[in-house]
């Protein structure tokens, strides 16, 4: 499995029969691919789609957020994008999974600019970590090599103290009030190797290794 | 109520220095007819309000790149690298605002309503400047409702009295901007006979002028 695949497999894991699932672009969108077959699980897509299906190509009337062709499953619905904020900052998403530039120990996330070089914007990101029920942050565990999980977010934030879950290709991680707790760690690296691929400080209690990795779907 | 028209009549309605709310996301459902003829019109230092800022050949996208926009109220620009590039020269405003919050904005505005009260962006940049409000031991900021002069609704299917529902994810803001404008123009993708009455989305009144020509099935 590619680093992708496993935090996308590991991440599937966390979603529940029922849930309804908004997942970001990029590695988030590939948490999809893995969701078990005995879970039902209805993902919306913030432009205005409840029950979106899978990509379709030269699809030009139906798009994802991403602005790419896909489609709707059956019972799905068209909405207009107040009725999808209100699904999304209502608190009826009960899980999201979004990218980062910067996360931290104290769940807040950082994904929207890098002052100066980049300003993409937020698009819904703001809404969907401060309304939906369950934050999930899928990212690389350090960006070429400098810490991305860090103790305080240096970077503008998307919103404060809202991340849950933190999984990475190295470990999974859950901010709590106590702080970040190290869960689990994929066997190929070592409790040390995550502390160091780490700025912020973890928790260590039980760690166990990482969920999820069967080349099973 | 509304009147069918044709181009000449659409471009005598546009004016120097005018605010526009155009449909669509990712330019689903952007009625590009109409930028088309906003080109054409050469009006300049528009106010354009937009879900993001298209590409710079779909979408207003084009209308930034032919040096006609002053100012964007978007929520997204990574589409349109010209934006970026014009906003660190300083030639272009750019106002970034959560998708959900420019949804709401447009919606209080056309519901005569002042702003709306939101947890999104709360301890992030887009705070800056806003009033923050307790209601019940929670905290939210204060972001004012959003008008303009004119709307431009795409991804419509238009039935002769004027009311409007849309071709499957066009929806997005088109229905929301049609509340909020002085002056609401629908370039339908097609006109039909009637539509049932439990199916629109825009009742007539809200819709002053629908396109015909070239622009329709």
């Amino acid at each position: 499995m590619t680093d992708k695949q496993i935090i996308a497999a590991r991440i599937a894991l966390e979603l529940n029969d029922g849930d309804l699932v908004n997942l970001g672009i990029g590695i988030p969108t590939l948490v999809a691919n893995y969701v078990p077959a005995d879970k039902t699980v209805t993902f919306q897509a913030e432009n205005g789609i409840i029950g979106l299906g899978g990509l379709v190509e030269d699809e030009t009337e139906i798009v994802n957020a991403g602005g790419m062709g896909a489609s709707i499953l059956e019972g799905g619905s068209f909405i207009d994008s107040a009725t999808s904020f209100a699904f999304i900052r209502g608190g009826h998403i009960d899980v999201t999974v979004l990218g980062a530039l910067e996360v931290d120990q104290e769940g807040s996330l950082a994904s929207w600019i890098i002052p100066g070089k980049k300003v993409p914007g937020m698009g819904g990101a703001m809404d969907l970590v401060t309304g939906a029920k369950k934050v999930i942050i899928a990212t690389k565990h350090t960006n070429r090599g400098i810490p991305k999980i860090l103790k305080k977010c240096r970077l503008p934030l998307t919103a404060a103290h809202q991340v849950n879950l933190i999984v990475t290709e190295m470990a999974v991680m859950e901010v709590s009030k106590a702080g970040l707790e190290l869960l689990e760690v994929h066997p190929n690296y070592s409790i040390e190797d995550v502390i160091k691929a780490t700025e912020a400080e973890l928790i260590i209690n039980k760690v166990l290794p990482m969920k999820g990795l069967s080349d099973e779907n | 109520m509304r009147s069918f028209i044709n181009a000449e009549k659409f471009i005598a309605l546009l004016e120097d220095g005018m605010s526009i709310m155009v449909g669509g996301f990712l330019t689903n459902g952007t009625p590009e007819g109409l930028i088309d003829l906003v080109i054409e019109s050469n009006v300049k230092d528009l106010t354009i309000i937009c879900n993001d800022g298209g590409y710079p050949d779909k979408g207003v996208g084009r209308l930034v790149v032919n040096n006609q926009v002053k100012k964007v109220i978007v929520s997204h620009i990574g589409t349109n690298p010209m934006i970026g590039t014009l906003m660190s020269e300083q030639k272009l405003e750019v106002e970034l605002v959560p998708q959900g919050t420019l949804a709401e904005r447009i919606r209080a505005y056309g519901a005569g309503l002042g702003g709306i009260l939101t947890q999104t962006g709360l301890d992030t940049l887009v705070q800056e400047g806003k009033q923050i409000i307790e209601v019940n031991g929670k905290k939210y900021l204060l972001e004012e409702a959003l008008g303009a002069d004119i709307a431009l609704i795409g991804g419509a299917i238009a039935d002769n009295y004027g009311n409007l529902k849309y071709n499957k994810t066009m929806r997005n803001f088109n229905p929301l901007m049609a509340t909020a404008c002085k002056v609401v123009v629908c370039e339908p993708r097609k006109i039909v006979d009637k539509i049932n009455s439990e199916n629109v989305i825009t009742p007539h009144p809200f819709v002053d002028y629908i396109l015909v020509g070239e622009y329709n099935d």
